[in-house]
């Protein structure tokens, strides 16, 4: 069988005026994958899916997407192919509908309700959802919300950077579910997590500490 | 004209009301005495050396030398509008191209249009009452994008990784900051004649001339500032937001405190 990877890290070093941050990683991710990325806090984690999202440059070193720097295409489309979902995400305007439109805006797209409405089910939100205002969902709905605007056109790579930290344990179910559902339809997955339960039921690691990768998948 | 009766004599008197002001910091130690000296003295020297160019220029009445006082006054303003910029890339370039544009269209509309005429003593003021706004507004519209960047840094990254375009990223801030360059026109409109008798009706009353004609000016000026002030944040918004962004459109960290 033929691995195909979608990223080819090699010798990859970050750094800020004197600190590095990340030091001379190299690692292979394939295709369809669903990776756990661990490590204790302020390892680098963060700064390298940062990086693999386009959302800063690395100093030195390369960082491949299905064979080319990263930083050779152009980055709103490229944003579009590799989604990254915020720990304590922000919604948009006023109401639910505005952060759902919002990705078909990015498009130039018709904003597609009953498109919208099917995904809100999947992240057992009913359609009334849609017009309600973004300061009267809860936490938990405001984090599937986001991560809806991420997958309503579904990218080739998600990042999700500790997506379920302070959600309860339904919140967390229900996104757990809508990941593998969509892992499973060949979406790759790069999670950044701390959850002892996600880190044990995980089949692939990467391991950063000090910002250096000591384990591989 | 008889009515203007102010010389250097009376001027000296009238000094007595900067020394009202010097009384008052030093009653209540606000050590803003040397401040007001340097500001009086500053504004004499500049006040007269400016009236005896305009003397020089309104006399010459020459097109050249009055493109000259235009271009200075549009490179002055600029300059002052660039320092507010604070930090922003580019503020002098973009403030430059804000209020030569913003000048020239108000400026030419009004020649075009028959309201003033291109002659010195027309062209100089009105020039300045123009470029000064401009410059004001941009500088408020640099100060409110420099705070709404930092503010809502969070929601444009993530606007970002959703593959917006950094237009898409910063409309919200680029429209609030646009506003709040021309909203203290707004308001200063609403209230022209109520609260305020604006500096052109006043000069002109001062001057002796009929209040109903003053008006007409006075509507001329509003006219104008309402036209620069938005040609002026306009360009100096979407020219600023660029600079918050490198070319690989991720946002300067830099530049948000």
């Amino acid at each position: 069988m033929i691995v195909e990877k979608i990223f080819d890290v090699q010798d990859l070093s970050y750094q800020v005026g004197d600190k590095e941050i990340l030091k001379h990683i190299s690692v292979e991710i394939e295709k369809g994958k669903y990776i756990t990325v661990v490590g204790p806090s302020g390892s680098g984690k963060s700064t390298f899916m940062r990086i693999l999202a386009s959302m800063i440059s690395q100093t030195s070193g390369k960082a491949l997407f299905e064979g080319k720097p990263i930083d050779s295409y152009e980055p709103t489309e490229y944003r579009q192919r590799v989604s990254y979902a915020f720990q304590q995400p922000t919604l948009f305007g006023k109401t639910v509908r505005d952060n759902l439109t919002f990705p078909f805006e990015v498009r130039n797209k018709e904003f597609d309700e009953a498109k919208v409405k099917q995904y809100l089910k999947m992240v057992n939100l009913d359609e009334s959802y849609l017009d309600k205002s973004v300061n009267d969902v809860s936490g938990g709905e405001k984090q599937r919300i986001a991560l809806l605007r991420n997958l309503i056109f579904p990218p080739e790579v998600l990042i999700t950077d500790e997506v379920t930290a302070g959600l309860d344990v339904e919140n967390k179910n229900i996104v757990h579910s809508m990941l593998k559902e969509f892992n499973q339809r060949g979406l790759t997955i790069l999670r950044v997590t701390h959850d002892e339960s996600e880190i044990e039921a995980a089949h692939d690691k990467i391991t950063i500490k000090n910002g250096e990768v000591v384990n591989n998948v | 004209m008889s009515n203007l009766t102010v010389s250097n004599s009376t001027l000296m008197l009238g000094f007595v009301l900067v020394i009202v002001a010097l009384v008052i910091g030093y009653i209540e130690k606000l050590h803003i005495d040397k401040d007001i000296i340097i500001g009086v003295v500053r504004a004499i020297i500049q006040l007269s050396i400016v009236g005896y160019v305009l003397k020089f220029v309104i006399k010459a009445d020459d097109i050249w030398l009055t493109l000259a006082c235009f271009i200075i006054i549009v490179i002055n303003a600029s300059y002052n509008a660039g320092k507010r910029g604070n930090g922003i890339p580019k503020a002098f370039q973009s403030s430059l191209l804000a209020i030569f544009v913003g000048t020239t269209i108000t400026l030419g509309t009004l020649v075009f249009t028959g309201s003033i005429k291109f002659v010195p003593e027309q062209i100089v003021p009105v020039t300045g009452m123009i470029a000064s706004n401009i410059m004001v507004a941009i500088g408020l519209c640099y100060r409110n994008m420099k705070q709404t960047f930092s503010d809502r840094h969070q929601q444009i990254l993530e606007k970002l990784a959703l593959g917006a375009d950094i237009k898409l990223a910063s409309l919200d801030i680029l429209r609030d900051s646009i506003k709040s360059g021309m909203q203290p026109t707004i308001d200063s409109i609403k209230t022209l004649g109520l609260v305020s008798l604006p500096g052109m009706m006043s000069g002109l009353i001062f001057a002796g001339v009929d209040p109903v004609k003053a008006i007409k000016y006075q509507i001329m000026v509003t006219f104008m500032l309402l036209a620069s002030t938005s040609i002026g944040s306009i360009i100096s918004c979407y020219l600023g937001y660029r600079q918050f962004f490198n070319d690989r459109k991720q946002l300067k960290n830099e530049l948000i405190s």
